[in-house]
């Protein structure tokens, strides 16, 4: 294999695109045990917040058809914790590390930009303003040109520096691109498409909901063409913006789906769960995918489904 | 963190026998069956390469063992009830699986020989048989409840019976043993034994009736816990249960990875739908 399987994402160097997707690997510990982490592109973690959560009430998971519903609701430590206990050891494991945020207001994307700006060894900022596990459904900054500008735009004029800032948008929106564009224009790096969606299932034996919230977010397989869609409409909008692809991505032919859509990069999410090698599998599926299709570099193959031919 | 000893492999089925309600599954899994103890699970991958069932399905070993021919088998006992369930046990043998084992937390095994009582509900006995053999080799009395709704469901196999001293069943419906539930019979149990520990495996609220039961008696209470999982490996962060740690601090905890085997005295039960007033980070 000799193709040039390297990316970047506003300025950042990858050496492969294969990434995993935050809150599916959570800091790469677990799976560090079945592969080294430096085999992967980036470990973008697990989104962490200002302060420790306990994320949502059980049952927080339902397996859906080619998918699953979770409402984790944001389980973690909190950045003091995780900054102490979670970068040091993934830098020791020599892994690329894209750290996730998720904030309840603009002031948490405010400060958690402050306490990462000095931080060593990270390669990029995603921000989440698209978790749909929150208390109200209302507070998904991605649903909305402004608010999404305005968590962008805490982060940006905080982090300082040379830090790219990713947004990663939700499709549960009229129309992605306009988001897109109100994150660019807030100082947005590079897009991260797509969170999950909202979805319910209801227990036909106990006649409610199946998850204590209700509501969570449809990932997996069932999925997969609406972020083919999202990406290759906001590729189409914006020819040069960097996009981490995700979204129901199994194995190399998915991954492949994604980057002719314009994806720069691809993220593993689900398909960690049903098999802890996945990330593994399709970053050799898709170089040897990309290099069957006559690619000599990964970067040719990226957006080539836009192609008008003569 | 996870089983250091887990494994993902390919793994041939060896034999698939029905028992009553349930199938005995056998699974060649080489060395790593050396590394199975009792209360560890296995995850497997269901439906097949173009399944629409994308989460392994978890089950609690039965028994595992490695043949003096250097064969390593794996056995575990399946309640076909959902859809990967009973993709599983139509696998015949010759058919291959992919498992990831041994993960989890195991039963805790004394030192000195002790009394103990094995309590498991419906096929929640699954990993108590090999977990008596192992106390029995320590030289502990062993006694053992079974409970289950209907005699069909009660999954105790001739082998099984072997190891311990006595045998206590339980069904809801009067059909076998004792009409009544596992914690009916308890109290009059431990006294009668002196018993030391309780080890249980089964529904969270027959863990919960024995945890009751072990903190009035004063006797010491392993659980193996059941919640759904997505990965069993500790990613997903959807088995989670509330639980006091040694610092004192009540945190939502993996049951695949801190589990599934934990203190019944630590678990807060009964608190699905809800986080308890007092977990970090509420």
């Amino acid at each position: 294999m000799s193709i040039n399987f390297s990316t970047s994402i506003g300025g950042a160097f990858f050496a492969n695109p294969i990434f995993t997707a935050s809150g599916c690997a959570g800091s790469g510990k677990e799976l560090s045990h079945f592969f080294p982490l430096t085999s992967l592109g980036a470990v973008v973690t697990k989104s962490i917040m200002v302060k420790p959560r306990s994320g949502r009430a059980t049952p927080r998971m339902a397996e859906t058809p080619s998918g699953m519903l979770n409402s984790i609701g944001l389980q973690g430590p909190g950045i003091d914790l995780f900054l102490e206990n979670d970068i040091p050891w993934l830098r020791e494991q020599g892994a690329r590390i894209i750290v996730s945020i998720a904030g309840e207001s603009v002031e948490d994307y405010a400060v958690l930009a402050r306490k990462l700006r000095n931080v060593v060894g990270i390669s990029a900022l995603e921000v989440n303003i698209s978790c749909p596990n929150v208390e109200n459904r209302g507070q998904v900054f991605a649903c909305h040109p402004d608010t999404a500008a305005a968590a962008i735009a805490a982060v940006r004029r905080n982090i300082g520096g040379e830090l790219p800032i990713i947004a990663k948008l939700s499709p549960d929106v009229t129309d992605i691109t306009a988001i897109a564009d109100s994150v660019i224009v807030a100082g947005a790096d590079g897009l991260a498409l797509i969170n999950t969606l909202l979805g319910m299932v209801i227990d036909t034996t106990s006649m409610l909901p199946k998850l204590s919230q209700k509501t969570g977010g449809l990932s997996g397989p069932a999925i997969r063409p609406i972020a083919v869609r999202a990406i290759y409409q906001v590729r189409a909008a914006f020819p040069k913006i960097p996009i981490v692809g995700m979204g129901g991505v199994t194995n190399g032919r998915d991954a492949f789906e994604l980057v002719l859509a314009g994806a720069d990069a691809v993220s593993i999410g689900t398909a960690t769960f049903g098999n802890p090698m996945a990330a593994m599998t399709i970053k050799n599926e898709l170089e040897e995918l990309c290099e069957a299709r006559g690619f000599n570099s990964f970067s040719d193959a990226v957006s080539y489904a836009h192609r008008v031919e003569a | 963190m996870i089983n250091s000893k887990a494994v993902q492999l390919s793994a041939e089925v060896v034999s698939n026998k029905k028992v009553g309600a349930y199938h005995h599954m056998v699974f060649a899994v080489g060395d790593m069956a050396a590394s199975c103890r009792p209360g560890n699970f296995v995850a497997i991958s269901v439906g097949g390469a173009s399944s629409s069932l994308i989460l392994r399905r978890a089950f609690a070993i039965y028994r595992a063992s490695l043949r003096s021919d250097g064969m390593g088998l794996l056995e575990l006992v399946i309640a076909p009830q959902g859809s990967g369930s009973k993709w599983l046990v139509a696998q015949e043998p010759g058919d291959r699986v992919d498992l990831i084992a041994p993960l989890g937390t195991s039963f805790g095994i004394p030192k000195e020989p002790i009394n103990a009582l094995l309590v498991g509900g419906g096929y929640g006995s699954a990993p108590l048989f090999s977990l008596a053999e192992t106390l029995k080799s320590r030289g502990c009395r062993v006694d053992m409840v079974l409970g289950a709704s209907t005699a069909g469901k009660i999954y105790a196999p001739l082998e099984g019976k072997r190891s311990v001293n006595s045998l206590t069943i339980t069904t809801d419906d009067g059909s076998a043993g004792i009409a009544g539930r596992v914690s009916d019979v308890l109290p009059k149990l431990i006294a009668e034994h002196d018993v030391d520990v309780i080890y249980s495996c089964g529904p969270m609220a027959m863990l919960e009736a024995i945890t009751l039961i072990s903190q009035r008696t004063d006797v010491l209470h392993q659980c193996s816990v059941e919640e759904s999982m997505a990965c069993g490996i500790g990613v997903c962060m959807t088995c989670v249960l509330p639980v006091e740690g040694e610092d004192g601090v009540i945190r939502m905890t993996r049951s695949c990875v801190e589990g599934p085997v934990m203190d019944g005295n630590k678990v807060l039960w009964n608190t699905s739908r809800e986080i308890p007033d007092g977990v970090w980070g509420k």
